[in-house]
């Protein structure tokens, strides 16, 4: 098992927002965290990697507790995140950017270059000097992304990559994963959006209120449209 | 004209080590969210260790080889600094930070004292910089020519360290969203621990690079820091290129101020100030900082006013404490006196930092505005005692509606810094403009009248006085202003969205406390018979910071017992001890680290768990704090 | 429909951030007693809106009007003065105060008394706090240390203080997030509750789609700033555009999965 999440529980404050939640993802494979907005899907991304202080539970990365580490340990083990609001550098340009995620290569897990990420995001190539605060929604998801990859990491929380970004992006972003899937990083991608995760994801989980309520294969989530509908839909 | 070319080129000399110092501060600011009061005090351990390394290494490589050796020295131990001391306080509220650094400029203050004496050391001159060059019959010591060239050379070494280095990178990402840096693999705490050690490196070196032009003494530290904040509120607090600006701006207003005012040149760099935070408040270069932070969990207990029980109880105490002059002597009562004139002082700024959530690090300018009210009406006008009394501290009332009006555009470290430069603004004036303030010689002779003259009288005046003011002031805290006053302190979010105009509460508020602070004062100026600059002096305000902080600032009495505690421990110690500062600091260290919450809030606490009305709340809160 | 001045009139809102359009040409109207739903995916300009409304933002283009006098650019503590009452995303209470206090606050400003430095505040409009807070259900809760309050009845807590200027139009972003889901309805049937009693118009921001479709008399959907649907919860339920922002079918994925189109 690559990740293992059980009995997460996470807290802001007063308000209890995860409750229970169990995750596993595989090696090599890519589960999709599908929800409506506030259903608790970024939180579990920010609890997996030691960004909410107020959590409880056991997380195995790579067979290693990492419930209490600190959250550079557990990015520097190899497991990456790029967070939701993008939160690129604005100051930084786009090669800062990436040399601010840069990390040693790790045995065992795929490497990543400029070189390669800017034939994986050829925007990026195209304005290596271009400050971040200055580029698209979708250059500036890539660029999370590429920047993320620059750590060399085995596993990727990856949330909500389609969010307000076009169709053609969005394409691009679709095989953007493959790639890295191809290449051998394992992926959780939290998702509202259903048909873009069908398009990428092996296994499905669904979570509402903070509670995971469902968890199959793609198929099995396509033979319950009750519960897509419950879940998903408006 | 060349006299005038020549004064531009010593303010752009000044400029040089002010820029070192204020881009340090900038940059630890910048990325740790700590301004560092102890800043100066690294600049002046910078000047003492390369005087020391200077006088004992020969040749021009002994000499500047000696400057940079003494910043590097210095650079390691801000190291230390910043993992004994400043990663415990990293969570505390932004005022315990400040504090923190402030006590640690205290102890350096006394070490210095005792490792180098208390008098003034003139340096060498530097190696092949000791001539002056001639323009147009106007010398220029060449000396002041490298330092003109040093600043750009600094700016541009900054530029590229930040510019083309992974490290510099990592720090501007940093600065922006530390989080982010850390969710990227990034190891925050040695980040943090390497930029602190390069901010105290400017600053060492910017105190080294200053032994050729000036004498060392142990009183540069404060000097230099009053500056460095005057520079980064105008640059803009985490702008390099602000710092340079600014600092040559301060400089050169220097310069030429002496020219225009010679008695008060700072009034000039003060317009400038206030000018550029009308127009830009976060400075030339600076962005508009985030909210300050609420530390999570700190507190939950409401105030409430006394019950008629303890009403009876404070009477009682009150009572108790009037008998004084029944068993106790002369001395005693002057303690007993002052005693209770620092506790209107403290009192004066619990009401503006607890209720308002304002910490004033100059609150002492009010104080000494009262006094010098006093010494005004008394000496020059000749009114008598009680009408001097009653329109003294009208002065530091005046003084506090004018900054208070720009100070409250402004919160957390900003409020901070700009209330202490006001502060040192006032005490400047009253130091240079000899002829009305008599400098410092002060103002003699100020003695009370017949019927408050004896120990004894006086006493009761003072103690009355300040029931008096504690009782008013406790009264508007409970009433409808102190309410909005503290829902600002609160949310300044839902005192808007609930039809609050909050800078005009606060505004009002600071005009309270300044007034307060110089009732106060007058009663100084009185027990004394005199008045001199100290009273409006930088360690009074910390004095004054510090019985609060001691008392508890999350109470409503904990200035009053601050005061009491604090001013008997002062008193004591300096007639026991000739290292008063280094113990005081010791002690202020130790409060922010072990006991945030003063004598009356850890009182309060373990009274309010006792009746158990919040358990979960108080689980809660410490799990929180565990947490972080 | 009343034919008299409606309670909120927007029309033709725009605001953009460093050449990003948040919010483009936005136009509806409010009526008294009306409850509206402000729906629409993260990032969809419903924040920008909102803070608009409420004098937080300025917008670059265009008009507000509540209640026939026009608000556009005030300062939210203006709007508030006009009769318009915010509760928050992430309360905004004064955790240090009782919840009784709490609503004094807010009343003593109401009632012009902020520069009263004498009178006690404990004696203070208790009888109208207890009022609003009997009113949202929280009449034992009074001497309570706010800062101690469940996340539930802090939201509850700030629906009293936003009642507390007798508002003619509340603003309420995101009222539910973080509640537990019997909370969430017991919050939303309060509100429409005294929105119908005192005729309060009620414009809301939600991510919980049965809390918008339960208490919403129509519902407006934003996407990428712009409104591309208004009308009944059954109209807007109905609506193709909408369903596909809501499961993320966009127009790409028409094409290629038809078939996975929901019904």
């Amino acid at each position: 098992m690559k990740l293992s999440v059980s009995n997460l529980n996470s807290h802001y404050g007063p308000a209890h927002i995860l409750f229970d939640i169990g995750l596993e993802v595989g090696e090599g494979e890519v589960v999709a965290l599908l929800g409506r907005n506030g259903a608790g899907k970024s939180t579990t991304f920010r609890s997996i990697v030691g960004l909410v202080a107020l959590r409880e539970g056991q997380i195995l990365f790579e067979g290693k507790d990492i419930s209490t580490a600190p959250t550079h340990e557990i990015v520097r083990s190899g497991l990456g995140y790029v967070p939701e609001e993008r939160r690129i550098f604005t100051d930084l340009t786009v090669e800062e950017n990436l040399e601010v995620g840069r990390q040693k290569p790790r045995p065992g897990a795929p490497q990543w270059t400029r070189e390669k990420l800017y034939k994986l995001f050829p925007n990026l190539g195209e304005m290596k000097n271009r400050p971040g605060g200055r580029m698209s929604g979708g250059e500036q998801q890539m660029l999370t992304i590429a920047r993320t990859l620059m750590g060399n990491p085995s596993l990727v929380l990856l949330d909500e990559p389609s969010e307000g970004l076009s169709p053609k992006i969005v394409e691009q972003m679709v095989d953007a994963i493959l790639t890295m899937k191809k290449e051998g990083v394992s992926l959780v991608v939290s998702e509202q959006n259903l048909h873009f995760a069908k398009l990428i994801s092996d296994r499905a989980y669904i979570i509402e209120r903070g509670r995971i309520c469902f968890a199959g294969t793609m198929a099995e989530l396509d033979a319950r449209p009750d519960i897509r509908d419950a879940h998903l839909s408006i | 004209m060349a006299f005038y070319f020549v004064q531009f080129l010593t303010g752009l000399a000044s400029a040089a080590s002010l820029f070192l110092v204020a881009s340090g501060l900038s940059i630890i600011f910048g990325v740790t969210r700590i301004v560092n009061f102890a800043h100066g005090a690294f600049y002046m351990l910078g000047a003492y260790v390369a005087f020391s390394l200077t006088e004992r290494l020969s040749g021009p490589l002994g000499f500047w080889g000696g400057i940079v050796v003494a910043a590097l020295a210095v650079a390691v131990i801000g190291v230390l600094v910043e993992i004994v001391l400043l990663r415990r306080i990293y969570h505390a509220p932004e005022l315990f930070q400040l504090l923190g650094t402030f006590g640690l400029t205290l102890m350096v203050e006394d070490l210095v004292v005792l490792i180098w004496g208390p008098d003034d050391l003139v340096g060498r001159r530097a190696p092949g910089f000791k001539g002056a060059v001639d323009f147009f019959g106007q010398n220029i010591p060449s000396y002041d020519l490298f330092l003109i060239a040093l600043g750009p050379i600094v700016l541009g070494a900054l530029w590229l360290l930040f510019q083309r280095t992974r490290w510099g990178i990592l720090v501007r990402a940093a600065t922006q969203d530390r989080d982010m840096v850390a969710a990227l693999g990034v190891n925050q705490k040695w980040l943090f621990t390497s930029v602190f050690a390069v901010g105290v490196f400017l600053a060492a070196l910017g105190g080294a690079l200053q032994i050729p032009r000036d004498a060392v003494h142990h009183a540069m530290d404060l000097r230099i820091i009053v500056e460095v904040f005057v520079v980064v509120v105008i640059g803009g607090l985490g702008s390099i290129l602000g710092a340079f600006v600014a600092a040559v701006l301060v400089s050169e207003l220097n310069a030429f101020g002496i020219l225009i005012f010679p008695t008060i040149s700072l009034i000039l760099v003060f317009l400038v100030m206030a000018v550029v935070l009308v127009v830009r408040p976060w400075g030339l270069f600076g962005r508009k900082e985030a909210p300050a932070r609420r530390t999570p969990g700190l507190t939950v207990i409401p105030w409430r006013p006394l019950s008629s029980v303890e009403r009876l109880a404070s009477l009682v105490a009150l009572a108790f404490a009037a008998m004084l002059p029944f068993v106790a002597g002369n001395y005693a009562l002057t303690v007993g006196s002052e005693i209770a004139i620092f506790v209107i002082f403290a009192a004066s700024l619990h009401f503006l930092m607890a209720v308002g959530g304002l910490a004033s690090f100059g609150h002492a300018a009010y104080f000494g505005l009262g006094a010098y009210g006093v010494a005004f009406l008394a000496k020059m006008a000749g009114l008598p005692m009680i009408a001097c009394l009653l329109l003294g501290p009208l002065l530091g009332a005046a003084g506090a509606a004018v900054f208070g009006a720009f100070a409250v555009q402004l919160s957390g470290v900003y409020f901070a810094m700009l209330t202490l430069a006001f502060a040192q603004i006032v005490w400047s004036i009253a130091f240079q403009w000899v002829a009305v303030t008599g400098g410092d010689n002060g103002i003699l002779g100020l003695w009370p009248e017949k019927w408050a003259a004896s120990p004894s009288h006086f006493y009761w005046l003072a103690l009355g006085v300040s029931a008096f003011v504690v009782s008013v002031l406790r009264l508007i805290t409970f009433s409808p202003f102190g309410y909005a006053l503290r829902g600002m302190r609160d949310s300044p979010l839902r005192s808007e969205s609930i039809g609050i105009n909050g800078k005009r509460i606060q505004w009002t508020a600071f005009i309270i406390a300044g007034t307060t602070a110089g009732i106060g004062g007058a009663l100084f100026a009185y027990l004394k018979g005199s008045v001199f600059p100290d009273n409006m002096g930088i360690s009074l305000s910390v004095d004054a910071l510090v019985m609060v902080l001691l008392g508890g600032v999350e109470t409503v009495p904990g200035a009053i017992f601050g005061a009491i505690v604090y001013k008997a421990l002062n008193i004591w110690l300096v007639s026991q001890t000739d290292w008063s500062k280094l113990v005081l600091g010791i002690f202020i260290v130790l409060i922010v680290v072990v006991f945030p919450k003063g004598i009356v809030g850890v009182v309060e606490s373990i009274m309010h768990r006792r009746r158990a009305v919040a358990p979960k709340a108080a689980a809660l809160s410490a799990k929180m704090e565990g947490a972080q | 429909m009343s034919l008299g001045v409606s309670l909120l009139s927007v029309e033709g809102l725009s605001k953009s951030y460093g050449g990003i359009q948040a919010v483009r040409n936005v136009s509806f109207m409010l009526q008294a007693g009306e409850i509206l739903a402000l729906i629409g995916p993260n990032g969809a300009g419903k924040s920008t809106c909102f803070d608009m409304l409420n004098g937080q933002n300025v917008p670059d283009s265009g008009r507000i009007t509540v209640m026939g006098q026009e608000t556009t650019g005030r300062k939210p503590r203006e709007v508030w003065r006009l009769g318009v009452g915010r509760t928050f995303q992430i309360t905004a209470t004064y955790p240090t105060m009782t919840v009784r206090e709490n609503i004094q606050v807010a009343l003593v400003s109401h009632h012009h008394r902020l520069f009263d430095f004498w009178t006690p505040m404990i004696s203070i409009e208790r009888g109208e706090a207890d009022r609003l807070l009997d009113l949202v259900g929280m009449a034992g809760y009074a001497e309570r240390p706010c800062g101690e309050l469940a996340y539930g009845d802090l939201k509850r807590l700030e629906l009293a203080i936003a009642l507390a200027n007798q508002p003619k139009l509340l603003l309420m972003d995101e009222p539910t997030a973080g509640m537990a889901p019997r909370e969430r309805v017991e919050l939303m049937r309060l509100t429409a509750k005294i929105a119908r009693e005192q005729s309060i118009g009620v414009l809301f921001t939600e991510h919980d789609m049965d809390v918008v479709f339960e208490h919403a008399d129509r519902i407006l959907v934003l996407n990428r700033g712009s409104l591309i649907a208004q009308g009944s919860p059954a109209e807007v339920r109905a609506n193709r555009e909408v369903q596909a922002i809501y499961l993320g079918e966009g127009l790409l994925y028409d094409a290629r999965h038809r078939e996975g189109a929901p019904a």
